[in-house]
């Protein structure tokens, strides 16, 4: 499992703005594209989970009754999952189905696949949250001093360092992190959010346990709540500090061998100046970008780090999905992870072109 | 050997094969001379060979149970332990070396010209026929390539082969847009028109001369590919989606070892050094790969 | 003139490459006094090597050595980064070949020259602006409170090159080297830029290497000229006195230049042989 985002971030150079009036137009036209892309690709997403649902399987049928339903049974569920009409008919109330919220019941809850994906949802959200931050506290400086060192033992270490996060499976790291840190040391909580007899006592709100504690007031739990997050978090901004750290390196490397970093040099300017305020500061709008597209992995990526946590995300609804063959369950969940990556995928590749000062 | 050495490295070769054997030498000695990349080299040739020899350098058999031996800490007699059958891990982590190049290769062997030909037909081509074939591969690019081989896998049912599918499934499009993009550059250039003046048909083109233009970027992001795929098996291994029990997958083995981490830690953590060192393997070999085939590419990605 | 402002004997740059290490530059020896030295020669001759080594710019693997490195009594070659902080800007400073790339494109061009000042002196921030705008105003731009907002993609080559002169010349070095400061501008803005570094050198005394590929160009805007070739110096004159000049590169870029009321059917490729070079 990589945790590197799939989208490359935009490249350094974008377009010098031209007069005011175009480019209001262009905005405009820019944003319709936008608008247009993001819709086609969700469209491909549902065309794909729609493909991967009602189509490879050999009989979508059996796998809903099972294998002992009797003829009538077995037709009657046909019918009603109308997979007596036509593939496109089918498809388009499927999207019918899915823009109304409609992703139909879940075998294993026996509830609402939506409403049980809005109640995971939140705990993967705060881990990711948690884990992206640390991933930019420390990658970004790890980058940034590579780079400034460019060819020194910190660079090599740092490199090799950026390398164990495309060579590290997440979910090994995780077992060894509670090996480690939970059984040995006894550092941090182990799996869960809570420890179970804390379990229910925090009435959900935003379904955040950081904010929910908080907003009950309850600082013994909110405590606990820390002390199990940190670890999973832990392991998931390890992968994005690995990526941030390696793309921050090769901006700043990008950035150091321009010649206005010679110029500042000339001028006289402290070396710590010219590396974060004439290397570093032009290239933090192209951060920002990869934040986001390492932001979209970690919600990726915590699928193997809710299950060794057993973290009640949505990682591990759906792994669980996929294990006992709950297949709306899993189209579902694939459809949000695939709807929340897309966009925040997307939002990264444009707010790049927003925010840039050149564009001002 | 000095006077091959001079042959290898001259300036105006007089054959292509001195050309190419020149070629050739100079990105061997860069390689080598670069220290990741030789280690690289070296771990990703260590996992031929331990493929290729396993049933000589494994000490036991993979699947050989032995109940009096379970959980045997690592020792002399069993390098790595045993797991809660009595296996030698050691021997199952060399046997595991079989499963993970076969995967690698085969999502390799499937992926890359699938994703060379999509991109090398819609940049020759353009039109339309661009549009239509880097829309697909926009889209494809743009979902979660695990969650997409989960799905993959859910609906294929699990399975070692079926792994190997959604794996290769999720992989080609980033070819495609190298080889598009590669196409693109060269599309309009003069010998492509010499060629096309000489009476070559579009196909002729594309294979005999595009395409193998393309394969240079196509190696190295291969290999820069090949420890994200790796994971993903070893991924779907874990979860149990992946191959099956009794093959010795490294992802399959951590997921056993799973009940045990808290008091037989070498039974999951030993395949994950496995797992480790062959990924970084070839990502050493990528990094230095890219470092001498393509320099003014950085890091990027 | 007792001791010149730069005195450098056996300068030597090098760096490595697959076949070893190449010298760029090979042991050149030159001064340079508070007048306005030229150095002159094709690209790859080596001569932004050496202006770059005199601000000790030069970064590993790149090395550089010298019998003698001397500015103004102080040896460059052992001095620490810090100490060439305090020279940098202060007292040698670089006006470099196109703003397009050389001024910093996401900081105001006001806040670029500032800085210039603002590492080398104490002085408070509303006379630091004071100065920025009076030295914009020395560079002949009109309007400079409104220039100084700007960022370098919104002002036009020419003015960026005034920009450039501007941020080198406001802490008042002694020493200004110029290194191809017009190659990279129209043709029409040209003479406006030197004229501009020539007016400033002149009445602040200062000394100035001007590099570049345009013999014609040093010729009228330097007092001595220095030809380089593959990194060695072929000739050393006055400027008034080039056209006697006796190597036979420099006699080849002579004939190579046209004149404004030519006979000649074609102009003389530089013949290479005649003195062994590459």
């Amino acid at each position: 499992m990589s945790f590197e985002p799939t989208t490359e971030p935009a490249s350094a150079t974008p377009a010098l703005p031209g007069q005011k009036g175009r480019r209001a137009l262009k905005t405009a036209g820019s944003f319709v594209w936008f608008v247009v892309t993001i819709a086609l690709t969700f469209l491909g997403l549902l065309a794909i989970t729609f493909f991967i649902g009602r189509v490879i399987p050999i009989d979508p049928v059996l796998a809903v009754v099972g294998d002992r339903a009797t003829p009538a049974v077995y037709e009657a569920a046909r019918i009603e999952m109308g997979l007596d009409r036509p593939l496109p008919v089918q498809f388009l109330d499927y999207v019918t189905d899915v823009l109304t919220g409609d992703f139909g019941m879940s075998v294993s809850t026996g509830r609402p696949v939506i409403s049980d994906l809005a109640r995971v949802f939140p705990a993967t959200l705060e881990m990711a949250t948690i884990g992206i931050l640390m991933g930019i506290a420390i990658g970004v400086p790890m980058g940034v001093v590579a780079a400034a060192r460019q060819g020194s033992w910190v660079d090599q270490t740092i490199r090799v360092f950026g390398l164990l996060g495309y060579s590290v499976p997440a979910f090994w790291l995780g077992l060894v992190g509670l090996a480690v840190f939970y059984a040995r040391l006894r550092w941090a909580s182990g799996p869960g959010r809570l420890d179970i007899f804390y379990d229910g006592l925090v009435p959900p709100v935003t379904g955040l346990m950081l904010v929910d504690t908080l907003i009950a007031g309850d600082y013994d739990i909110f405590w606990n709540a820390l002390d199990h997050l940190i670890l999973p978090a832990s392991v998931l901004g390890f992968f994005s500090l690995a990526y941030i750290a390696r793309m921050t390196r090769s901006f700043m490397l990008d950035q150091l061998s321009q010649e206005f970093v010679t110029t500042a040099r000339v001028k006289g300017v402290p070396e710590r100046v010219v590396i974060w305020r004439h290397a570093f500061y032009p290239i933090r709008i192209q951060l920002i970008t990869v934040i986001g597209l390492s932001y979209a992995a970690l919600l990726e990526g915590s699928v193997m780090v809710e299950t060794v946590f057993s973290w009640p995300g949505i990682g591990n609804y759906l792994t669980t999905a996929l294990l006992n063959a709950d297949m709306n369950a899993v189209l579902g969940a694939t459809l949000v992870i695939g709807a929340v990556f897309i966009f925040i995928n997307k939002i990264s590749d444009v707010l790049y072109r927003v925010l840039d000062p050149r564009a001002r | 050997m000095a006077s091959a050495r001079a042959w290898l490295l001259a300036d105006s070769p007089t054959s292509r094969l001195q050309a190419n054997l020149g070629r050739l030498y100079r990105i061997t000695g860069m390689l080598l001379r670069n220290p990741l990349a030789a280690v690289g080299a070296a771990i990703v040739l260590a996992l031929v060979l331990t493929a290729i020899f396993a049933p000589w350098i494994a000490p036991y058999s993979p699947v050989g149970q032995s109940l009096q031996d379970r959980l045997l800490p690592p020792s002399a007699e069993h390098l790595m332990g045993t797991d809660e059958l009595g296996r030698d891990i050691y021997s199952r982590v060399i046997y595991g070396s079989q499963i993970t190049l076969t995967i690698v290769l085969l999502v390799a062997v499937i992926a890359a010209p699938v994703g060379l030909v999509i991109g090398a037909i819609a940049g020759y081509f353009g039109g339309w026929i661009d549009r239509a074939l880097m829309g697909i591969t926009d889209i494809f690019l743009s979902m979660p390539k695990l969650i997409l081989a989960l799905a993959f896998v859910a609906a294929l049912g699990p399975g070692i082969n079926n792994a190997i599918i959604a794996i290769a499934i999720t992989a080609w499009p980033a070819y495609a847009r190298i080889s598009r993009a590669e196409t693109l550059t060269f599309r309009n250039s003069e010998f492509i028109d010499a060629v096309r003046l000489q009476g070559g048909s579009p196909a002729r083109i594309i294979v005999r001369h595009v395409l193998p233009l393309c394969t240079s970027s196509m190696i190295i992001r291969v290999t820069l590919d090949m420890a994200g795929i790796i994971l993903t098996a070893a991924g779907l291994g874990f979860i149990g989606l992946g191959a099956q029990p009794p093959l010795p997958e490294w992802g399959a083995m951590i997921s056993r070892g799973r009940t045990f981490i808290l008091d037989q830690w070498w039974v999951a953590t030993m395949p994950g050094f496995a797992i480790i060192l062959v990924s970084l393997g070839f990502c050493f070999l990528g990094d230095g790969l890219r470092d001498v085939l393509d320099p003014k590419q950085g890091d990027k990605g | 003139m007792s001791r010149p402002l730069l005195d450098v004997q056996n300068l030597r740059v090098s760096f490595p490459t697959p076949h070893g290490r190449v010298e760029v530059v090979k042991g050149i020896s030159f001064t340079v006094g508070r007048e306005r030295l030229g150095i002159v020669g094709e690209s790859g001759s080596g001569k932004s090597m050496t202006g770059r080594s005199v601000l000790k710019l030069i970064r590993a693997p790149g090395r550089v050595t010298a019998d003698r490195l001397d500015f103004d009594g102080i040896d460059i070659l052992s001095r620490s980064e810090k100490q060439m902080r305090a020279i940098r800007g202060a007292r040698i400073s670089m006006v470099m070949q196109d703003p397009k790339f050389s001024l910093n494109p996401v900081i105001t061009v006001g806040d670029q020259i500032a800085e210039a000042l603002k590492f080398h002196t104490r002085l408070p921030g509303s006379e630091i602006r004071a100065r920025v705008l009076s030295m914009l105003e020395a560079v002949r731009i009109n309007d400079p409170g409104r220039v100084a907002g700007l960022y370098p993609h919104e002002v036009s080559g020419g003015m960026g090159q005034r920009i450039m002169i501007a941020m080198m010349l406001i802490p008042e070095p002694d020493l200004l080297i110029a290194d191809e400061p017009t190659s990279a501008l129209d043709v029409s803005v040209q003479a406006q830029v030197l004229d501009i570094i020539d007016d400033l050198i002149r009445s602040k005394g200062m000394g100035l290497m001007l590099i570049s590929h345009d013999l014609n160009l040093v010729a009228r805007y330097c007092d001595r000229i220095v030809v380089m070739n593959a990194g060695e110096i072929v000739e050393t004159c006055v400027a008034s006195e080039l056209h006697n000049a006796t190597h036979p590169y420099t006699r080849g870029l002579l004939a190579a230049m046209p004149t404004i009321d030519e006979s000649r059917e074609e102009l003389p490729v530089l013949d290479r042989a005649s003195w062994g070079g590459t």
